[in-house]
């Protein structure tokens, strides 16, 4: 590398002068070093970064990305737990009189605020990602049994994260609201999510 | 300085010799240690190394660490030769190693065992280092590089620990990876790039495997130059004085082999009870149930050695709060040799720092405890309060300390350690 630099080939006629006459070409040399240098930052980035980029998900995976729905067989304050890329996806027929609750809530309070409208299409259908915005474990509160929380709807075992009955954080570590997937209503019905 | 670094031709080496078959009469090896001085070394930096001569029992755990590695290493190697790392597969796989594999079950507990054991030894390692103040001037990057030890061999334990592909592997990988998360802005892309997918899946236990392969190789690395280190000025002793003299050592062998040599032997008996009779102890039951990304078992914890940061991590009530006081815990570690302002090394001869050297390893122990508790009530307040002792002790009352402290008169020597009459009030540097 530092020969590469060297202007002059090395041979014994052709000695470098030394001392002040030298100094113009100092400036070449830094210039041709720098350059050098700087190529080989670029290059090496350009073949690091294919090795980085395979880790990302695949295109195997990635096509994986839509699932299919029916509502139709959940009555008024079931949940159904589906499967979407792998994670969990929570799925509410709400009740009246969580829909109110949901809406009743005064967006001052709440840690990442959203309007209970904002987070679904149809009011009675809630849908979820069902991982914990905390540290990605999935809250309790779909089966009857459950805790569901001091807010009627998820309690996250890990370390106490409590959601709301439109999915939003109300207390404990998790910093954002249960998201929201990108889903469209195909019928009154079914819906596809992804 | 001492004699330390002397060639070969330290007399006391070459005494240690004396009267013994010496290697170098044999024609072959001659010819070898020529061209490459592989017995030159082993005379030089083992057999006849000078160590100072009052190293005590807690000394032990540096070799201790280095035999456990390459326990891990071996037994590993021979479990990834009947390991499966599909998610398919994987969890029938160390089933198939318990049950059909011959001696599998040996081999794994072994594993799973030595990795328990690994941390209670380099933990215990750390203490003593703490407590002698071995990290001191000059031997600051000995200690760093430890430190960077103890961040691969976590590393390594959590990524095997995902390996079984049970529930605790599962969604402790999904809690592990989710503090990449924290991260603002680059931290969800992170976390995608870190799985391979949307979240722990396939891609992420078959890149763990090939990482947790490769990781203990790259800990042998970082230990050889934790040695080149431990060379350079040689070992601290609990008196944390200087050798002075060629009086203050003793040569390695056969010294300090046989002691390690002990201490080996009641490990190993350590490590045989809990291999033959109580295996699972230091294990999670619901790890023998197989992952299932739709339930989060009701209580997750980490294994007990790192229970500790996993009580911090939970006792700040934010997702990047949390995860930045647990790598702060471990970045206090790397900066000790600074915070630290007394001259004189060993809690010998500092009665207060002495005092809270004990209250932080009760400190460490409540943190353990606490972190495997739910975080709710008492222990939620026991461990915020633990959790800020923990930060307090490093950054206010260690620095405090070493300023205010009057430290007890100093021996002249290793040699000379009980002769007050001759005791200087301050150590030269
Ligand atoms: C620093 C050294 C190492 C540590 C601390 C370590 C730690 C661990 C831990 C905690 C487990 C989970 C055990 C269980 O609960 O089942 C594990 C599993 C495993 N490790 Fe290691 N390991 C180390 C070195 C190695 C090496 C060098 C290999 C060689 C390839 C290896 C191969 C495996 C395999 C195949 C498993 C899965 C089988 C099983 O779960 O028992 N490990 N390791
Ligand atoms: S993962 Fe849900 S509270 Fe931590």
């Amino acid at each position: 590398m530092q020969n590469a630099a060297k202007p002059i080939p090395a041979g014994p006629a052709q000695v470098p002068p030394q001392g002040a006459a030298d100094q113009p070409d100092h400036s070449r040399r830094d210039f041709l070093t720098l350059a050098t240098g700087a190529m080989t930052v670029v290059g090496v980035a350009a073949f690091v970064w294919p090795f980085i980029n395979s880790m990302n998900p695949a295109s195997d995976v990635l096509a994986l990305s839509t699932t299919e729905v029916d509502l139709a067989p959940l009555k008024l304050g079931q949940a159904l737990t589906v499967v979407w890329r792998g994670s969990p996806v929570f799925i509410r027929h709400r009740t009246p009189d969580e829909i109110t609750a949901a809406a009743a809530v005064n967006l001052a309070e709440l840690r990442d605020p959203e309007t209970d409208a904002a987070r679904v299409k149809k009011p009675q259908w809630l849908v979820m990602v069902g991982v914990c915005t905390h540290l990605g474990c999935v809250p309790l509160g779909q089966a009857p049994g459950d805790p569901k929380g001091e807010y009627g709807g998820w309690f996250c075992p890990c370390h106490g994260s409590q959601y709301d009955t439109a999915g939003r954080i109300r207390k404990g570590p998790a910093p954002q609201n249960l998201v929201i997937p990108p889903y469209v209503f195909e019928t009154d019905t079914l819906i596809k999510i992804g | 300085m001492s004699t330390h670094n002397s060639p070969n031709s330290d007399p006391q080496a070459s005494q240690s010799q004396a009267g013994k078959t010496n290697l170098r009469n044999y024609g072959l090896v001659r010819w070898i240690d020529y061209r490459l001085p592989f017995v030159g070394f082993i005379e030089k930096d083992l057999i006849g190394y000078p160590e100072p001569k009052n190293l005590n029992y807690w000394w032990s755990f540096g070799s201790l660490a280095g035999i456990t590695l390459l326990v891990m290493i071996l037994s590993g190697i021979f479990l990834a030769m009947h390991y499966i790392p599909n998610t398919e597969m994987a969890f029938n796989s160390v089933e198939s190693i318990m049950r059909d594999v011959n001696g599998g079950w040996l081999i794994r507990y072994i594993h799973m065992n030595g990795a328990s054991l690994f941390f209670l030894v380099v933990y215990i390692h750390i203490f003593r280092g703490i407590y002698y103040g071995s990290y001191k001037s000059p031997r600051e990057l000995l200690w760093i590089i430890g430190v960077v030890i103890l961040l691969l061999m976590m590393a390594t334990a959590f990524l095997g620990y995902v390996l079984p592909w049970g529930q605790m592997s599962f969604w402790g990988a999904t809690v592990i990876t989710n503090l990449f998360s924290a991260i603002p802005v680059i931290g969800t892309p992170i976390t995608t790039w870190l799985w391979g997918g949307f979240g722990v899946g396939n891609p992420t236990l078959n890149r763990f495997f090939a990482l947790h392969y490769l990781l203990p190789f790259v800990i042998i690395g970082v230990a050889m130059l934790h040695l080149l280190a431990l060379r350079t000025h040689g070992s601290n002793n609990p008196l944390g004085i200087e050798v002075r003299s060629k009086a203050d050592t003793i040569p390695f062998h056969p010294y300090y082999t046989v002691k390690d040599l002990f201490s080996l032997g009641v490990f190993a008996i350590v490590f045989a009870v809990l291999v033959f009779y109580m295996p699972n102890a230091l294990g999670e039951p619901d790890n023998y149930k197989p992952a299932n990304p739709l339930i989060t078992p009701a209580h997750i914890v980490p294994e007990w050695y790192l229970l500790p940061f996993y009580a911090i991590l939970r006792s700040i009530p934010s997702k990047l709060g949390g995860v930045l006081a647990m790598g702060g815990a471990i970045f206090m570690l790397f900066i000790l040799p600074w915070l630290d302002r007394s001259r004189v090394r060993s809690c010998t001869f500092r009665p207060i720092y002495k005092v809270l050297f004990w209250v932080f390893v009760v400190d460490c122990l409540l943190l353990g405890y606490l972190g495997a508790k739910p975080p709710e009530g008492w222990y939620l307040i026991g461990s915020r309060l633990a959790a800020a002792w923990y930060f307090i002790h490093f950054l206010i009352l260690t620095p405090l300390v070493g300023w205010f402290e009057t430290p007890k008169p100093l021996p002249v020597s290793i040699s000379l350690p009980v002769l007050p009459s001759t005791a200087l009030p301050q150590e030269k540097h």
